[in-house]
């Protein structure tokens, strides 16, 4: 029984990290952010591609690395810590949704390209706003706040309850039209079909899409982890740094208690999420109640933490010079993703039989 | 990350659950003298079969387990339900600082009396004006040949009235700094000139005592770690406590939440959004203590001590223990102006746990100074 990574896994963590912070330092994930028409380069997603990312928890004989959500959760930590602007876990969450409900042929057709990095997914997070028309081959709605839409290859949307279907979102009948959002780190897109050709992913299972919805929740808790902690080195820093009175403020108590606190909620957060990632490679009995915990903690430690180390920076934190906002708006955006923090408790009540 | 049990893991869970479910002495006496002969006899039953001091040394009467047996020994414990042992400081703390800091002649003399509950522990840190400042505490040794003669006034001291032997720490040196005036003893508690009188407390109870120490002696041989060096052993005697006291506490925890989920079930408090809202969020704290305490074994395990990082498992506890049994009052309702329910006791008594054995803002600067690195205050 042994909690820490293993060799290969902190050469996955090492890898990343350094990748990271050379390729993302905070400079450029501003000018992505702010500058870049879709906040992500060709050569950066190339370079994401080359290190196998996408191909990561897709299994091997759909052309994937078949590794296990511990490898994910340790990368979504490092990318979040990095803040890098990336298309990566929408297309990771496309990919696990086809794998959770695609027949052979669909699986053959669209992940090997998911995995290899030529084409770029999504998923609608919200149901469609006015309601929703398909037939077997065509879908009508408006969808609202999907990830990373701008320049995907394929979208998927939820049909019912365990139902997708798969829209190429370069076909007719698709607008796609970038909406501002809280975290511009993230594009979010208003996508618009309107007899839009769709094709239906033929083989639902329902255990295995609970599964991946719980994949894609635990990745993006391990996310809010490396955001948590970033925004805590960041206020860890300036509380060593910044003199007032005469003495680093670090000194004073009320300066350095909110710190020990941001520890604490990192860790935690830390310690759920891999305790989830573990159970869904390897005890998927415990897997459905540690991946709500996981998201429930993580949620709010990923934007209280941030939110803590802006009030320990004062004035220069409120600032839009300073970078820790765009950490701040990107673990309040996670945490209301894929479940909130109150939604996921309330599963763990569910499962807890309340 | 793997945390399937191993093979060995797996048997010695099932070895100590088939030993429990054989030798369990069910319920404990009423009665502070019943219940302290009753756990006393726990202990020895323990002991007999080698499961008292399973983190020690084999050749000190100890079973050499890992930390995750450790670990587990602790969860079985607690789901058992198993009486406290009657040493619980010689064991979690004066035992363990023997071992790190003891000659071969102390641990000789004194680990066996320990583990058999023979010789009964307790500790003299706290005194009245040296609380969270510890390093500022006046009892004072002065050597007269070969033995110290020890005046002052100590607080806090659990088990006082049963114990033989005083973890104490006690000035030797007054002009040296403070952090390194202080020298460890092994104080013998059957001299007229140490008194105990208990300390009541809001439970109504007396887990506590005071000492008074008017000229008492210790032979030299007694000290721990040498003359002037008290200071860091009693830290490792303290970062002793919060580690393997923390394993044990968060399943008491889990035990407690339990049942006030059972009763929330019950009642129907469980259906209003609020409270399912809370229970939830506990249990997921309570889950997430426990996580902390198995990723922390690691950390002692790369590096053979308790580090600063259980610090902040007895602050979590704390908070845990405290919001668990506020929740539960709350539920009684009106009935709460009444003390006829375990959920008042446990209510008062939890007051303590964010100041016992560490207040929770020194477990702050701890964690503050030592692990984040930031500037001390002092």
């Amino acid at each position: 029984m042994r909690f820490e990574l293993d060799d290969d896994q902190q050469a996955i963590q090492r890898t990343a990290k350094e990748f990271l912070a050379s390729r993302y330092p905070a400079e450029e994930v501003r000018r992505l952010a702010l500058e870049d028409d879709r906040g992500f380069t060709d050569e950066g997603w190339r370079a994401i591609a080359e290190l196998g990312w996408p191909a990561l928890v897709i299994g091997e004989a759909d052309g994937g690395l078949g590794l296990g959500v511990v490898e994910l959760a340790v990368l979504q930590e490092q990318l979040g810590y990095a803040l890098a602007p990336t298309p990566l876990l929408s297309t990771i969450a496309a990919a696990l949704a086809i794998s959770a409900a695609g027949d052979d042929e669909q699986r053959a057709q669209w992940l090997p390209g998911l995995a290899e990095g030529e084409r770029r997914g999504t998923i609608a997070p919200l149901p469609p706003a006015d309601g929703l028309e398909a037939d077997a081959h065509a879908l009508t709605a408006r969808l609202e706040a999907v990830p990373d839409a701008v320049d995907a290859d394929l979208l998927i949307v939820p049909t019912g309850h365990d139902d997708l279907a798969v829209v190429e979102l370069g076909g007719d009948g698709v607008t796609v039209e970038q909406v501002d959002g809280l975290d511009p780190t993230r594009r979010l897109s208003t996508v618009t079909l309107d007899g839009a050709p769709s094709t239906p992913l033929r083989a639902p299972d329902g255990a295995a899409l609970a599964r991946a919805r719980n994949v894609i929740a635990v990745a993006l808790a391990a996310e809010s982890v490396g955001v948590a902690q970033r925004a805590m080195e960041m206020a860890v820093e300036h509380a060593r740094d910044r003199q007032q009175f005469g003495r680093p403020i670090g000194v004073f108590q009320a300066v350095s208690h909110p710190c020990a606190q941001m520890l604490l909620e990192v860790e935690g957060a830390r310690s759920a999420v891999m305790f989830a990632a573990w159970a869904l490679d390897d005890s998927p009995e415990e897997a459905p109640l540690a991946a709500a915990m996981a998201k429930a903690y993580a949620s709010d430690a990923g934007w209280r933490v941030p939110a803590a180390a802006l009030q320990v920076l004062g004035g220069i934190g409120f600032t839009w010079e300073h970078e820790l906002h765009f950490w701040l708006k990107r673990g309040r955006a996670n945490a209301a993703a894929w479940g909130d923090a109150r939604s996921h408790r309330s599963r763990v009540a569910d499962l807890l039989d309340l | 990350m793997d945390l399937t049990p191993t093979p060995q893991e797996q048997a010695f869970r099932d070895e100590l659950r088939g030993w429990l479910a054989a030798n369990h002495p069910g319920p404990e006496p009423e009665g502070d003298v019943a219940g302290f002969e009753f756990r006393r006899a726990w202990q020895r039953r323990l002991h007999d079969d080698d499961w008292a001091g399973v983190s020690w040394p084999k050749e000190y009467g100890g079973r050499g387990a890992t930390l995750v047996e450790q670990a587990i020994y602790n969860e079985e414990l607690a789901r058992a339900q198993a009486p406290s042992t009657a040493n619980v400081l010689g064991l979690a703390m004066g035992g363990p600082t023997v071992i790190a800091h003891g000659t071969e002649e102390q641990k000789r003399r004194y680990l066996e009396p320990i583990l058999s509950a023979d010789e009964i522990w307790c500790q003299g840190f706290s005194e009245p004006e040296a609380g969270s400042d510890l390093a500022s505490l006046k009892t004072r040794a002065v050597r007269d040949g070969d033995e110290w003669v020890v005046t002052g006034q100590k607080v806090w001291t659990t088990l006082a009235h049963h114990a033989k032997w005083c973890m104490l720490v006690a000035r030797t040196d007054p002009d040296a700094p403070r952090h390194k005036g202080l020298t460890y003893f092994l104080m013998d508690m059957e001299q007229d000139a140490v008194q105990v009188r208990p300390l009541r407390q809001i439970t109504g109870e007396a887990e506590f005592n005071e000492l008074f120490i008017e000229e008492a002696r210790i032979p030299a041989e007694n000290i721990v770690g040498g003359e002037g060096n008290g200071w860091a052993v009693a830290i490792t005697t303290l970062m002793h406590e919060r580690a393997t006291l923390a394993f044990g506490l968060q399943i008491r925890v889990k035990i407690t939440l339990g049942e006030l989920l059972a009763e929330a079930r019950e009642s129907g408090a469980a259906a209003d959004p609020v409270i399912r809202d809370r229970l939830a969020q506990l249990y997921i704290e309570s889950e997430v203590l426990r996580l902390n305490a198995l990723r922390g074994l690691s950390a002692i395990m790369r590096t053979g001590v308790p580090g600063p990082e259980g610090s902040l498992g007895k602050w979590q506890w704390a908070d845990v223990n405290q919001a668990l049994t506020e929740l539960a009052v709350e539920l009684r309702g009106g009935r709460a102006v009444l003390d006829d329910d375990r959920w008042t006791y446990r209510f008062l008594r939890a007051r303590a746990n964010s100041i016992e054995g560490g207040t929770t803002e020194i477990l702050k600067n701890i964690v503050a100074e030592r692990v984040l690195g930031l500037p001390r205050m002092r």
